[in-house]
């Protein structure tokens, strides 16, 4: 039964029901409304002088907290891939370079884009180290480090954006925002995925879906950015136990349905070894 | 409908001050009552309202993509690759898992199972089959996030989250297979660097030519 249905219904016969359940009619029609009513009016995205005081660096508490950690994470790939696509020998000429070039462009889209929306209250950029303190030490250098890097950076960035939405859920318009940049995100992991594929040597298995938990080949380091893909359960649903096309639906097939948010503080572990 | 279903909470109101208790069967009797999911020949399919009208409409789409990944795999096209037959059941995989795990989710108030029509699309040529899934995936990933701000309940946010971004590896990978490097183009990507979201309302306005079953989406929140 729908409590919120009875109530609407009741009220269409009865327009004293409000009265009856609740004397704070008012107060009771708004929360009714609540879940019927849309807002065509787009609330303006003007967040500055509303928020407290937040940084890009620490788990974010409030919405401009939040858009400070995404735009933390857009700086990060935004410069990664500036310099990458500016690194004379490092990219070969040809699809790769121009599908490098196109996702390096929507990163800095989503730089000015969140700086717009934040106005004065947006962090300054980090100096970063793309070699993650020599991790990575050939990362402008050789190809296939720079597309694993890169790989990993849109896979975590795909987590990060995911694992905020709930605390966008009371602004609608943010929300909507950073949902239509979180899948760009996944388009970019996508393609990148397949651009390791066709490279071959350890990424020659790879998808465009996340297989498992850390299916990049890149080895332990990147185990963080993987933790918890390999989930089978949803909604309290064990998908390996749903019917699948042949049989029950394979493990594989369960986790890469299903990708897996990241909280800020797991996020900000990842990155830190990347920002000095 | 709507008049009868005046009607009888007209009567179930009067009865229920009358201090009588047999208001459920005049609403049985009538059998349209708005969240009952039992049959609705005349008005089609309902999907419920609020939050799991919103389910709904998200297992309605993976109903859609599920059917026609499972003709695509079944016939495949001329032409086919091993890499592209693989990739092609992975994702076939994937839109039946969405579609069990709504149904298994959404239990009771689910819908029951569409009614599809492929006739538009010839399973027998790779740019047919190609384009339709291209449309759907973009179809997809804007209906999940457009949705996105009319979910109330913030773990049905989380699943469409989950969701939404292997929609998203899979219109990338099927925009791949048609034109290398045209994952996030600027038909779906703004210059601001956002994809798209689209209203249930524009959505289903979109799929309609593919489901052959009446639908009922008088409740489903939209803009």
């Amino acid at each position: 039964m729908n409590l919120f249905n009875i109530i609407e219904n009741i009220e269409s016969v009865d327009q004293e029901i409000h009265d009856r359940l609740n004397p704070r009619r008012t107060a009771l029609k708004q929360f009714l409304n609540f879940g019927t009513k849309v807002s065509v009016a787009a609330m303006p995205f003007a967040l500055g002088s509303l928020f407290n005081k937040a940084y890009g660096q620490a788990a974010p508490t409030d919405v401009k907290g939040i858009l400070n950690f995404a735009l933390t994470l857009e700086y990060l790939e935004a410069e990664f891939y500036t310099e990458g696509v500016a690194t004379a020998g490092l990219i070969p000429s040809g699809p790769g370079l121009t599908a490098l070039t196109t996702i390096r462009d929507h990163e800095n889209q989503h730089v000015a884009f969140l700086k717009t929306a934040l106005g004065a209250d947006a962090v300054a950029k980090p100096t970063f180290d793309f070699t993650a303190g020599g991790t990575f030490s050939n990362v402008f250098s050789n190809y296939d480090t720079f597309l694993a890097v890169a790989q990993v950076f849109e896979d975590t960035g795909v987590r990060a954006y995911k694992g905020q939405a709930g605390g966008l859920i009371g602004n609608k318009d943010v929300l909507t925002a950073a949902l239509n940049i979180h899948s760009v995100e996944a388009r970019h992991a996508s393609h990148l995925r397949q651009m390791r594929r066709a490279r071959g040597g350890a990424a020659a298995s790879i998808k465009p879906w996340i297989t498992g938990a850390n299916d990049t080949g890149i080895g332990a380091v990147v185990n963080g950015s993987f933790a918890g893909e390999d989930n089978i359960t949803q909604g309290g649903v064990n998908i390996t136990q749903l019917m699948g096309a042949m049989g029950n639906i394979s493990v594989n097939a369960a986790t890469e349905a299903f990708d897996e948010p990241l909280t800020a503080q797991a996020v900000l572990e990842i990155v830190k070894p990347f920002i000095k | 409908m709507k008049d009868t279903e005046h009607e009888v909470l007209k009567r179930r109101a009067f009865l229920r001050y009358a201090g009588a208790g047999v208001a459920i069967t005049a609403l049985t009797m009538a059998g349209c009552k708005k969240d009952d999911n039992g049959p609705h020949d005349s008005d089609g399919v309902y999907f419920g309202s609020g939050d799991i009208a919103i389910l709904n409409y998200a297992y309605a789409l993976e109903q859609l993509e599920a059917a026609f990944y499972t003709q695509v795999v079944a016939s495949p096209y001329s032409g086919m690759s091993t890499l592209e037959q693989g990739y092609l059941t992975d994702i076939r995989d994937h839109e039946i898992a969405h579609r069990e795990f709504f149904k298994a989710a959404i239990g009771g108030k689910a819908i029951s199972a569409l009614e599809v029509d492929f006739s538009a699309v010839n399973f027998s040529s790779r740019d047919s089959v190609l384009a339709t899934a291209k449309a759907f995936e973009d179809l997809g990933v804007s209906a999940y996030n457009g949705a996105g701000r009319l979910i109330q309940d913030v773990n049905y946010l989380a699943l469409a989250g989950k969701i939404v971004s292997v929609e998203a590896r899979h219109a990338a990978l099927i925009r791949d297979l048609i034109s290398n490097g045209s994952f996030a183009d600027n038909t779906v990507v703004s210059a601001t660097g956002l994809d798209t979201s689209r209203s249930p309302a524009e959505v289903l306005k979109i799929a309609s030519p593919f489901i052959k079953t009446r639908l009922d989406v008088r409740d489903l929140p939209t803009y």
